[in-house]
């Protein structure tokens, strides 16, 4: 599944009239890609997921998932927020199933549950199969959302800072998730994040969005090593990498002036 | 051990409650037509168990009855205008104005329309008075319902209606008790103004009433007390019922 953002531009009706956030945005994620967008707040990031998600409609210009025009939401993508907004009422299963019975309804409970269970192992929360989300810490919660995101076998998996409310360790923790969940599972991966050493740790490609209204100011590859380990980041090709993304988001942010 | 501390407390807290009240009147030596203390409350009990039984069994009927009805006309016109803006806009000043009406003004005014129907005029009333929490409860709920929880539905190709069952509505139940909640206490109000200004001689209003005429002051008394006693009943029932619907909000 490869996306291609093909000269988007999009605007907001306002209060205060039509705000453009997004110019003549153009980009190419290739299939099983990890593509992470950093760009300064407010520049439009998210518009980016809920245009991919066919959320909403482009003003101007087109994107495609493998070369399929998107014009309304697909039940072949999942999503995960900053927010792991899962449902109080349900226990940790049944909030990983929420998916599959929208997409899946004609699958049995107990196959909805193997399915997620599967997941469940994957970030090591097997146990808490019947806890309610309020039994849950902030990573936990998390977890459980990623795996959500993850159920119904998504090709596209958008990410909105989902990691972003979590403390430094905690943070870390779920990046090695998110490498194990990539290498399991089977999907083109967009990940919104204001965090460059995410970024740079998660991504094999991270783009650099401008000020509002935003396009592509920079594109580069992350492919430091075969299999990533936080260690790396301190090495001196990374520290390379993340000073010259420092210095790209810095020239956004002035154009925001 | 919970379980009997919900119960043992509460009891302790009315028992608390009776003793003062006795001691306030003793102290100062009220007559009972001034201030009846519980002690007469039993005897005036007693000697009107019959129609305790009969008037309270219509005044609990009725009120029951007009509070689910209010419930479904809460629920619809909560759910219409937690849905559509246009809905929510046009009909709030409209709901707003209503309520502000004091209900005892209305009371006449239904029991003109519906001239001798003495249950449906009082059913009416509890309707007019308690759907507005309830209304107002619901719509704010699910006007407020964050754009994540919607956006992970609809990103899935999702109906609206969809969205509704399986997030909007269960995630709005803690409000919706909590609404309801008041308009159980507002519901035994309605049907009390129906009973007491409407002379149609039946329910509790009406032997308060009649207790007000003949100037038997522990009746009046025990006719209050019998509605706070009925008012406690039914708000448990609901408490029961949230805990069941709408436990998972429940700190424990």
């Amino acid at each position: 599944m490869h996306i291609n953002i093909e000269k988007v531009s999009h605007q907001y009706e306002t209060k205060q009239g039509m705000l453009p956030v997004l110019k003549d945005l153009s980009l190419s994620i290739k299939r099983k890609g990890f593509t992470a967008i950093v760009g300064p707040s407010g520049c439009g990031k998210s518009t980016i997921t809920r245009l991919v998600s066919g959320l909403i409609k482009p003003t101007k210009g087109s994107i495609f998932i493998s070369n399929k025009k998107i014009t309304s939401p697909l039940s072949t993508v999942g999503m995960a927020f900053q927010n792991p907004v899962l449902l109080e009422w349900r226990n940790v299963i049944k909030n990983i199933i929420l998916p599959l019975e929208i997409v899946s309804k004609n699958m049995t409970y107990n196959q909805k549950r193997s399915n997620a269970l599967e997941l469940l192992k994957l970030v090591g929360l097997e146990e808490f199969e019947n806890n309610l989300p309020s039994e849950l810490s902030g990573g936990m919660k998390q977890r459980v959302s990623l795996c959500r995101s993850l159920v119904h076998s998504p090709e596209v998996l958008i990410l909105d800072e989902p990691f972003a409310a979590l403390d430094a360790f905690t943070k870390e923790d779920l990046w090695d998730v998110m490498h194990k969940l990539k290498k399991e599972r089977d999907f083109t991966c967009i990940l919104i994040t204001h965090d460059l050493r995410e970024a740079v740790y998660l991504a094999d490609q991270v783009i650099v969005l401008s000020g509002r209204p935003a396009s592509l100011q920079y594109d580069v590859k992350t492919n430091f090593n075969e299999e990533k380990k936080i260690s790396d980041l301190y090495s001196s090709e990374v520290s390379q990498l993340l000073a010259t993304l420092r210095n790209q988001i810095e020239i956004a942010q002035n154009k925001n002036d | 051990m919970i379980r009997i501390n919900n119960f043992i407390i509460p009891l302790f807290s009315l028992i608390i409650f009776c003793l003062l009240w006795e001691l306030l009147v003793w102290y100062n030596n009220w007559p009972n037509y001034k201030m009846a203390s519980p002690s007469d409350l039993w005897p005036a009990f007693w000697k009107f168990k019959h129609l305790f039984l009969i008037y309270g069994w219509e005044t609990f009927w009725r009120t029951v009855v007009g509070l689910i009805l209010s419930v479904l006309v809460g629920l619809s016109l909560g759910i219409l205008m937690g849905f559509s803006k246009t809905i929510r806009i046009g009909l709030y000043p409209i709901l707003v104005g209503f309520n502000a009406i004091p209900k005892a003004t209305v009371v006449p005014v239904i029991a003109l329309i519906f001239v001798g129907m003495h249950n449906m005029n009082t059913i009416i009333i509890v309707i007019l008075i308690s759907f507005f929490p309830i209304c107002v409860s619901i719509s704010i709920g699910l006007s407020t319902l964050e754009r994540e929880y919607e956006d992970i539905l609809l990103s899935l190709g999702a109906n609206k209606f969809e969205i509704f069952y399986k997030i909007a509505l269960p995630k709005t139940l803690p409000e919706f008790f909590g609404a309801l909640k008041v308009s159980t206490t507002l519901a035994f109000i309605g049907t009390n103004l129906m009973e007491i200004i409407e002379p149609h001689g039946k329910g509790l209003g009406h032997l308060f009433d009649s207790g007000k005429i003949s100037a038997d002051y522990p009746l009046m008394f025990a006719v209050l007390i019998t509605l706070a006693v009925m008012g406690i009943f039914l708000y448990y029932i609901v408490v029961y019922l949230e805990n069941i619907f709408a436990g998972w909000a429940i700190r424990k």
